[in-house]
């Protein structure tokens, strides 16, 4: 009988990455009120020193499968790797990260399992002894309950909305072996190459200083740059500026770019097409800064700025920086 | 080369999407359906490829009958056939059950590399692709931006949270794409009126021999939690505003 959260902890470079926290503290919530344990898989190489990092946010176990064949991450030898200490222990529920690397782990894990996932859930509990997983459909134009039929019941949950919570336990650590076979692995990372800017990813930042159709092209872009730098946040764009050629495709918010969920979004010259409304509509707390005060994006916004964003931005730029002082 | 590109017909990504009143679906009534816009780049690198390397484009989707217009899209574009597997059957199709729908399609077609959506934009799972590598044993290239082929191998880009990764595998894989793989060509008129007369193969669940039992249901839609109307600062003075929303940012938000 299948028992037990099950979670994958992410690390890169040998550090645990935040998301893991966030599963290990939802995992345990989860766990207490199935009267459950919370085990953790981690995998990498020379990553055992990491496990008991997971026990303070209330991880019981720790199966550390440690090869040089799973550095760096690779679907096919994570995947096996995972599956085979899954199936010796066939855990009840099993949670990963929607970051890259863990949507990515965790769909082939699905296939290879052959059970249910719910991706990039916003919520997760326990209703009738089973997992209920609430996530956004259509960018979050709408939201479902998610049922799975087959175990471990999969989710992914989205970076950033999972509260991190200590709960220290004396993490166990089982080492096993992965048992993955180098030769059978058909891909290879041929090259890493870092972002040097320093900046998170959007999906992982707090604040995002945003600007759309209104910065009228890629010069008006510092501007926010220099906001985002005073709140120690990113820059995102809407597709409007993303299809002008003025920003990357990495910083478009929206439902064919990223969907963030920081604590605090700066919509600046953005009027708010729904296509970018389901991208930022999670996001704790909304300010718009727009001149056309019937754009959509004040419906969305709670605090609204009718002006030019050429005057405004600076301003708040120098305000935040006089009161962060 | 025998290149298949897998496709989904998906609401336009401009469309209000209503949950209906008993939370068992979605009001289909006023919806304008699309190409799901990832596949499209998916369908583009597949063409491209074709162009330069010679064989043939193959079209897979599963949808209901509607979904054959997406089909013939693809062949529009230049696509040489397709294959449509329609069953209401497959009507609450989870990922797995897709993939597998797919996958037992594309064992039967010769497959050199396969082309997905990094995601669909109605329910964002962003399951197929990879689920589909698995059920056919061969590797998964997700999320990609650029891809290079060479003989029996393929280098592509892959962006992840602060780097880029540049990966090689082997063919025959899966790549699903992200935005910025290309810029997908228009369906030209000639290529329109090619595409009624291209082949398009009709498949049901049980010619498959496949399960149709979703291992995932959403058990109920609900609609997204509604924002509390917000405040607009007022005033004539923009300096004086932004210091009004920076107060208000500290003081009652405790954002910044």
């Amino acid at each position: 009988m299948a028992k037990g959260v099950w979670i994958i902890a992410e690390q890169r470079d040998g550090a645990l990455r935040k998301i893991s926290f966030e599963l290990a503290s939802t995992a345990r919530k989860l766990a207490d009120s199935l009267g459950a344990e919370v085990s953790a898989i981690l995998l990498g190489s020379g990553i055992e020193g990491l496990a008991a990092q997971l026990g303070k946010y209330g991880v019981d176990k720790v199966y550390v499968g440690d090869s040089p064949v799973l550095e760096p991450y690779i679907t096919e030898a994570h995947a096996a790797a995972a599956a085979k200490i899954i199936k010796e222990n066939d855990p009840a529920i099993l949670l990963l990260g929607a970051s890259v690397q863990g949507k990515d782990l965790a769909a082939r894990l699905a296939g290879k399992l052959a059970t249910g996932l719910a991706t990039d859930c916003t919520d997760v509990k326990i209703a009738d002894g089973k997992l209920l997983a609430i996530r956004p459909l259509y960018a979050g134009k709408c939201f479902g309950e998610i049922v799975t039929s087959a175990n471990p019941q999969m989710a992914s949950l989205r970076p950033n909305v999972f509260p991190v919570a200590e709960n220290a336990k004396a993490a166990q650590v089982v080492k096993f072996d992965p048992a993955v076979d180098a030769a059978q692995i058909k891909s290879k990372v041929l090259e890493v190459q870092k972002d040097t800017s320093g900046k998170v990813d959007l999906t992982e930042a707090n604040v995002i200083v945003s600007g759309g159709r209104g910065m009228k092209g890629a010069e008006g872009f510092p501007l926010l740059e220099e906001l985002a730098d005073v709140l120690k946040g990113c820059v995102g764009a809407s597709r409007a500026a993303v299809d002008a050629g003025w920003r990357l495709q990495k910083d478009q918010v929206g439902q064919t770019g990223k969907v963030v969920s920081p604590n605090l979004y700066i919509a600046c010259g953005i009027s708010g097409a729904i296509q970018h409304l389901a991208g930022m509509s999670s996001s704790k707390y909304i300010v718009a800064i727009n001149k056309d005060a019937e754009a959509p994006i004040f419906a969305k916004a709670d605090y609204g700025v009718v002006d030019d964003l050429f005057k405004v931005v600076p301003e708040l730029t120098a305000a935040c920086k006089k009161l962060l002082a | 080369m025998n290149i298949i590109a897998c496709v989904k017909q998906v609401p336009d990504t401009e469309a209000q999407i209503k949950v209906k009143a008993d939370g068992s679906g979605i009001e289909e009534g006023q919806i304008k359906w699309i190409m799901n816009p990832y596949d499209e780049y998916g369908v583009e690198e597949a063409l491209r490829l074709k162009e330069k390397n010679g064989g043939d484009v193959t079209i897979v989707s599963l949808g209901p009958a509607r979904a054959m217009e997406t089909i013939r899209t693809a062949l529009a574009m230049g696509a040489d056939k397709g294959v449509h597997v329609c069953d209401p059957a497959l009507d609450n199709a989870d990922a797995y059950v897709t993939a597998a729908a797919l996958a037992a399609v594309i064992k039967g077609l010769p497959h050199d590399i396969i082309f997905c959506g990094q995601r669909a934009v109605d329910d964002d799972s962003g399951q197929v692709g990879p689920i589909l590598a698995e059920l056919l044993g061969i590797p998964q290239l997700t999320i990609v931006t650029k891809t290079e082929y060479a003989a029996n191998t393929i280098k592509a880009i892959r962006p992840i949270e602060g780097a880029q990764l540049l990966i090689e595998t082997s063919l025959p894989c899966v790549v699903t794409a992200q935005k910025g793989l290309n810029e997908p060509r228009y369906a030209s008129l000639p290529g329109i009126m090619k595409a009624k007369k291209k082949p398009v193969d009709v498949k049901n669940a049980a010619a498959l021999g496949i399960d149709t039992q979703a291992k995932a249901k959403v058990a109920k839609f609900i609609p997204p939690p509604a924002r509390a109307a917000g405040k607009i600062i007022c005033g004539d003075d923009p300096a004086q505003k932004a210091t009004e929303v920076a107060r208000l940012l500290r003081e009652e938000a405790k954002v910044i």
